[in-house]
């Protein structure tokens, strides 16, 4: 008897043994997930903080000595900066690097340093009668030394520079308003974000309208039949075919019937709006299922014809959840990267498209660009554009949870 | 760009014409002793849509077209005779006189193409002007011939809601005409390859080395075994190791054990890793993950191991496909019904014999199901395997090595300079096309599964 008692004792202990285990691979699994993201969002920030700096000389430059022929009414005027060129604004900051630089410092100063003095300038002319201090950025290869890998030559020069506080490291918010270069030192995610936005606005005009038009024939006027089924199936598919695939359709089709816009926004809205629209259909169509029937009903009772129903009391009362869904397909999309390839949005693209139709590239895809670069340099800038899209992506995500939760209404 | 001009011309005509009927209409109800119809505003659309939609669908196909009759034009030109019949150097001629006759470019490069700049100009007004006057005749005329018709009796809502119906049934269809367009873009491509390559070489080939740039004949090269291989290994196997424990007892813990916050914490996480795009994860893999991969080979003594390994682009693939296979499986589980697992409790099993014993027999479709759709999303993963699975095509079971996939050989043989006719360019679409069929019939069954097995317990 007693054993029998000490056996059940026994077994229990064992299963309880086993649910207390289950219980923490369970605990195990979602914590590996946490983790992982948590590794990934903290490796990704510290290597891109440094992405948002730049080595930057200091040095002295009296421009009251030099006496630039220029006066204030050039400046006034457009493109002020030719000139200064003209004026010989150039030579008088090279002439300021070589003597607080030496003429080896001053070698390593970047060709387009005189530009940002020159926009001082015009920002302030006074100071063309001042005494002044500026701090420009130095080339890619200096900021290598400076960052202690690169040539032993740079390396002794960054160091006896740093010694005489004349080379430093510096925050630089120009790296969200230049474009790409193919110095690391003067490279900016301006041009791929702008050609970002251009691409999402495309997807959003075509994919919006026609995916919610789609949801709200397929929910509230499709008959049942062979059409409607086809229609059906091919969303669902659609929703699960590999982005690549899209990519393929858009060069065969999209660059053959207009070959002029080869890499430009309007295609690659397109290609992307195939892609968000499944998306777009399948929650718009989840939110409009969700609005109960008495609200049809009750609008069918007074009149209202059924077009009137669906665009004056379905639509209204579905739209958070259609808004959430769309904005969820957008955050896909503006992290696409294959199938922009595929369409040739790949090339080097140093200033910002100008509208739908011109060259572009996209964030995703300057982001794979530069990590291709063996340059330590871009290894940052490649950090930091990663967060600049993952705070775009969290924000996105951000605001159709609020939406979620702050509209949706149960019934 | 003349196109926009065009919209926004059709566009202002549709204003024009919904303002005017708009009041128009009003003016009838002033009038003693009228009912009308229709609200006003129902008169105002279906003017609008009249003025509208026929220019604007013009406008579409003026868009396409006309490029061609330039282009046509100006070649008809004595002054085209002198360009070289043919080539890169005719085309590159041609575009920098378009740009200076559009007023993008100051002036031409060459100046063997300067001549053709004026007969460009030419062309351009000429069919700028026609596609504007036939816009702006299109749209009166549209809506003159609607307006003609209002009167207080006039059926507008009714005519107005037919063509919202149509618009709306070709929205719907838009779906149709891109899962046509997929297949037939691939299909036609793909027969252009088999014309070169034999289906038997391709299908069943174990040796792949396309050339791009040579133009030899190169059948023997096109062997994609070594490419479903890498595919198989990479995203069924060993993603699917990392994805479907990880993802299922995610899915369980949180739907079975934890807490109400800890939910509402974690969910949000889960959705944040599945958003994340898989250019980073890409990146992520190539950087911090790879490197490690390898270490981790020579230190168990494996030689061969390689800095772009199988594994690396595994594992992440596995990471990004977690928050799938956890939400499918939480669906799945979540339409047991509670009866099932209230009588297994009543019997005093424990909560995990509960969920090992009832509930994951029970759910197990649905998370078959879940498992064959994250299959085909992984074998459809581009950039993880872009950036850091390499590009050697070899049959090997050593995931330390570098394998290639389907996917990476499609990017590679189409961001080359290859040309369009060559096989290896083409042998990108055939490359598509199997992965569009397998991706297609995963999922074709996957849905099959779970709303047969929604159905059984419904």
């Amino acid at each position: 008897m007693n054993r029998a008692a000490a056996f059940r004792a026994e077994r229990l202990r064992r299963r309880y043994a086993a649910e207390r285990r289950f219980r923490w691979i369970g605990f195990g699994a979602v914590a590996f997930s946490a983790l992982v993201l948590a590794f990934l969002l903290v490796s990704m920030t510290s290597a891109g903080v440094d992405g948002f700096r730049r080595a930057e000389a200091r040095f002295e430059l009296d421009l009251a000595a030099a006496a630039l022929p220029v006066d204030a009414a050039r400046l006034a005027q457009p493109d002020p900066l030719a000139g200064l060129e003209g004026a010989g604004l150039p030579a008088v900051v090279d002439d300021g690097a070589r003597t607080a630089l030496g003429p080896d410092g001053a070698a390593q100063i970047d060709s387009a340093a005189w530009r940002e003095v020159g926009e001082a300038i015009v920002a302030d002319p006074t100071l063309l009668q001042r005494h002044i201090e500026v701090d420009v950025p130095v080339t890619g290869t200096l900021a290598s030394g400076l960052r202690g890998d690169g040539s032993p030559v740079m390396r002794a020069l960054a160091q006896r520079l740093k010694d005489e506080g004349k080379l430093r490291w510096a925050f630089d918010a120009g790296f969200l308003s230049r474009s790409d270069a193919t110095d690391p030192q003067a490279a900016g995610i301006w041009a791929a974000l702008k050609g970002s936005m251009l691409t999402m606005l495309v997807t959003l005009v075509l994919a919006f309208p026609t995916g919610v038009l789609a949801a709200v024939y397929l929910e509230e006027y499709a008959p049942r039949n062979r059409w409607t089924d086809w229609i059906e199936i091919s969303i669902n598919n659609l929703a699960a075919v590999p982005s690549i695939i899209f990519g393929l359709l858009g060069l065969a089709v999209f660059l053959a019937i207009f070959p002029n816009y080869r890499s430009a926004p309007l295609i690659g809205g397109m290609t992307l709006a195939l892609m968000t629209m499944p998306v777009i259909v399948i929650s718009a169509r989840n939110a409009i299922k969700a609005v109960p029937p008495s609200i049809r009903d009750g609008a069918l009772a007074i009149g209202a014809s059924r077009v009137q129903v669906v665009f004056h009391h379905i639509l209204p009362l579905a739209l958070p959840g259609i808004l959430t869904g769309t904005i969820i397909g957008m955050a896909r999309a503006l992290g696409e990267t294959a199938p922009l390839l595929m369409i040739g949005m790949r090339a080097f693209i140093a200033a910002p498209p100008t509208g739908i139709s011109a060259p572009a590239t996209v964030l995703p895809v300057q982001i794979f660009l530069w990590s291709d670069e063996v340059d330590r340099g871009f290894v940052e800038k490649t950090s930091a554009a990663i967060i600049v899209l993952l705070l775009f992506m969290l924000a996105m995500n951000g605001l159709a949870i609020y939406l979620r939760n702050r509209f949706e209404r149960r019934w | 760009m003349p196109s926009v001009t065009l919209i926004l011309l059709a566009l202002g005509l549709g204003l024009a014409g919904w303002l005017a009927a708009r009041s128009r209409a009003w003016a009838f109800q002033r009038a003693p002793q009228t009912r009308l119809h229709s609200l006003p505003g129902y008169h105002g659309w279906y003017v609008a849509l009249w003025a509208a939609v026929p220019a604007l669908l013009f406008a579409a196909v003026w868009q396409v077209i006309a490029p061609q009759l330039v282009l046509g034009r100006m070649l008809s030109d004595p002054a085209a005779a002198a360009l070289p019949p043919f080539g890169m150097q005719r085309d590159t001629m041609i575009a920098q006189a378009m740009a200076v006759a559009r007023g993008e470019a100051f002036g031409v490069f060459d100046k063997a193409a300067a001549p053709l700049v004026e007969p460009a100009r030419q062309a351009m007004q000429l069919y700028g002007g026609i596609g504007l006057a036939v816009t702006l005749l299109l749209g009166v005329a549209g809506g003159a011939f609607a307006y003609s018709r209002l009167n207080p009796a006039f059926t507008a809502r009714t005519r107005v809601e037919r063509a919202v119906m149509a618009i709306l049934l070709v929205a719907s269809l838009v779906a149709i005409v891109t899962t046509f367009g997929i297949v037939v873009s691939l299909l036609f491509e793909t027969i252009r390859f088999f014309g070169m390559v034999s289906p038997l070489d391709f299908l069943f080939g174990t040796h792949w080395s396309p050339d791009p740039m040579s133009a030899a004949e190169q059948g023997d090269k096109f062997g994609a075994i070594p490419l479903f291989w890498g595919t198989i290994v990479i995203g069924a196997v060993i993603a699917m190791l990392v994805a479907i424990p990880l993802g299922l007892m995610s899915a369980i813990y949180l739907t079975q054990y934890a807490s109400a916050t800890t939910r509402k914490w974690m969910k949000p996480l889960l959705e944040i890793l599945a958003g994340v795009p898989t250019v980073v994860y890409g990146y992520f893999a190539a950087l911090t993950v790879a490197p490690a991969v390898r270490d981790f080979g020579q230190a168990i003594g494996i030689a061969s191991a390689s800095s772009e390994s199988a594994l690396a682009a595994g594992l992440v693939m596995g990471v990004m496909i977690i928050p799938f296979v956890s939400s499918m499986a939480d669906d799945s589980i979540a339409a047991v019904p509670q009866a099932m697992r209230d009588g297994s409790l009543a019997m005093g099993a424990t909560t995990s014999e509960t969920i090992r014993r009832v509930l994951i027999p029970a759910a197990l479709p649905g998370i078959v199901a879940g498992v064959m759709l994250a299959v085909s999303r992984a074998i459809g993963e581009t950039m993880i395997v872009v950036m850091a699975a390499g590009a050697a095509a070899r049959l090997t079971a050593n995931p330390f090595e570098s394998m290639t996939t389907v996917t990476f050989q499609i990017v590679a043989m189409l961001t080359g300079e290859g040309s369009f006719d060559h096989p290896a360019t083409l042998s990108a679409f055939a490359l598509g096309m199997v992965l569009f069929i397998v991706t297609l019939a995963l999922n074709f069954v996957a849905l099959r599964v779970v709303k047969r097995y929604r159905e059984a317990y419904e």
